[in-house]
């Protein structure tokens, strides 16, 4: 054999053992929508990837069970207003603490590395008792309180702060010349220098929050009041096991749009985690 | 400008303090709104969580009394629950990062140079790390049901009688680790292929001129410059582990017979399904711990790496 066709070989096996690698990636998604348009008896019958009979009372159904589309609405809403405050207050703190001086940047800086480390489920106690003292228990508040103040909003700081730092401190003299304020600066400056950053940041945060399950769990109890993720493990019979065919088909129709969006968007969003990853 | 004239004007060492002291308000008055809910939500949280672990607190009873260290006791010494949490965490760990890591680098190694192809495979193994935990752990549950389950039912095609898989501890377990695997390889995939793009081509060239095969190429020099990136993989990966919550509470509920009872859902499950405040804050507080180790291990051994 010569040089050339070893080489198309190795490609070749190559290629063939990353398709077979691919498949449990893939194929949960592609038998979670399957199974989402299946009857109860089919689910569990002699597996077929089209549906003998397709279901579609069953995307019905995911909607009479529980008010599944205010519950929709309530992670999206509650996942912009997340993403909104955290870009701004972030992107403040991470601006101070790139290009101000001031005394305790230092030890600040020092509080919010440690505070990037700890898990939610540490300080998740006495959150429960203050947020119920603030009389904020079973309302959306804590959803978008912790998120934004917690270890994600930390993250979104560093974030920015690293970006601030690599950009050219030219432009900023420059407007402080022309008389802009320190506010005007990062405003009408540095923020427009700094789309990249602002992008991953509103990326992550995002999808942190539309996927948040802790916090929701503990401090939400009504229906009407769920998120999505909450919602999608709560279908359930009264026996507490779970009517697959609903869960299934609600739960399509949660990833399947965040899937296109996604696939549509796929070296933003992954450049988002890799730029976020490397710093931790 | 008028305040930058009026600053030149009076000149001297007094205009350059107040110069200084009106930056310094101006910066406190950036980071304000970071420290103000760092304090309300983080730091007043992690102290109040360290006074409520040496507290004997039950929420039926509304009372809580000061008993010292006596919920540590408790937990290291007296309840056999605590170690079975511990050791089903740390096989949860022991298992998760060296498969996930493994895989993550294999991945990245296949991943990290441009061929047709690439964008597709990079996209399909990072998609489930966008999804939601709890979306993986129903399909994943789904397809892991003991009868008629899917994966059951193609093992029976070769001839294989699968178990079942979640009503089983040990197979509980497993399923749930390898679920997780690939739920976040993709992760450690990219960050792994980010360190590999940085290392210069010319000394992989070098090699390959000096006659080097690959393996040796691999071995000498492409592992050891990874190590930093692998190092920090590494802590990421495990302090990760210790935090899974969501994916565990979908998939098995910390079941069977609490066979993936792993710390995070012990937490939980003390604090708001039994409402012992006092022994779920001790419980959090050794998560605190565990983590705090975890994390000045990396820095040390990254000060190690840079002498």
């Amino acid at each position: 054999m010569s040089l050339r066709q070893t080489r198309i070989l190795y490609r070749a096996c190559w290629t063939i053992a990353l398709l077979i690698a691919a498949i449990p990636f893939i194929f949960p998604f592609i038998w979670m929508v399957s199974a989402g348009f299946k009857s109860v008896t089919e689910i569990f019958g002699a597996p077929s990837l089209i549906p003998r009979v397709w279901r579609w009372e069953n995307f019905v159904e995911v909607f009479t069970y529980q008010p599944f589309a205010r519950q929709y609405f309530n992670s999206l809403y509650i996942a912009i207003l997340v993403t909104g405050l955290t870009l701004v207050i972030s992107s403040l703190a991470g601006y101070a603490l790139a290009r101000m001086r001031f005394a305790g940047a230092a030890l600040l800086m020092l509080f919010l590395i440690s505070a990037l480390m700890v898990p939610e489920e540490v300080t998740i106690i006495p959150n429960f008792f203050l947020m119920r003292w603030f009389g904020l228990v079973d309302t959306h508040w804590p959803l978008i309180l912790l998120p934004t103040f917690g270890p994600q909003g930390v993250m979104a700081t560093f974030l920015m702060r690293q970006y601030f730092l690599a950009l050219p401190k030219e432009l900023e003299e420059a407007g402080k010349m022309d008389g802009l304020t320190r506010f005007g600066v990062w405003w009408k400056i540095a923020l427009p220098m700094s789309r990249p950053a602002l992008a991953a940041v509103a990326i992550i945060t995002f999808l942190h929050s539309w996927n948040l399950f802790l916090e929701p769990l503990i401090f939400v109890s009504s229906l009407e009041m769920f998120t999505l993720p909450l919602a999608l493990s709560n279908f359930n019979d009264s026996y507490g096991l779970p009517l697959w065919n609903l869960q299934l088909a609600a739960t399509s129709l949660a990833v399947v749009p965040i899937l296109i969006v996604y696939l549509i968007a796929q070296r933003q969003i992954i450049e988002s985690f890799a730029l976020s990853g490397v710093k931790g | 400008m008028t305040d930058s004239i009026h600053i030149t004007r009076r000149g001297g060492q007094k205009s350059r303090l107040t110069l200084k002291a009106r930056e310094m308000m101006e910066a406190w008055l950036f980071v304000s709104p970071t420290v103000i809910g760092f304090i309300i939500f983080f730091l007043g949280p992690l102290l109040a969580v360290a006074y409520y672990s040496l507290t004997e607190w039950n929420l039926l009873t509304q009372q809580a009394t000061f008993v010292g260290l006596a919920n540590f006791e408790n937990a290291l010494l007296e309840n056999p629950d605590f170690w079975h949490v511990v050791r089903n965490s740390v096989i949860f760990a022991l298992g998760l990062v060296p498969l996930n890591m493994a895989l993550a680098l294999t991945l990245a190694l296949a991943l990290s140079r441009p061929f047709r192809g690439v964008v597709f495979f990079r996209t399909v193994f990072f998609a489930p790390v966008v999804t939601s935990a709890i979306a993986w752990a129903i399909v994943w549950k789904f397809m892991l049901q003991g009868e008629g389950g899917f994966i059951n039912q193609v093992l029976a095609l070769v001839g294989i009688s699968g178990p079942n898989w979640l009503r089983e501890p040990n197979w509980a377990m497993a399923a749930v680790i390898i679920t997780r695997v690939i739920k976040m390889v993709g992760l450690n995939m990219i960050l792994y292929i980010a360190a590999l793009q940085a290392i210069p081509r010319d000394y992989e060239e070098a090699a390959r001129l000096e006659g080097a095969s690959r393996r040796q190429i691999f071995s000498m020099i492409t592992w050891p410059l990874l190590a930093p990136a692998t190092l920090v993989i590494m802590v990421i990966t495990t302090i990760g582990s210790f935090k899974v919550f969501d994916h565990i509470y979908q998939m098995t509920g910390g079941g069977p017979e609490n066979g993936t009872l792993v710390l995070a859902f012990y937490i939980y499950q003390q604090g708001f399904k039994f409402f012992n405040v006092g022994y779920a804050s001790t419980l959090a507080m050794i998560m605190f711990a565990i983590v705090m180790v975890l994390t000045l291990v990396q820095v040390a051994l990254r000060r190690k790496g840079m002498e």
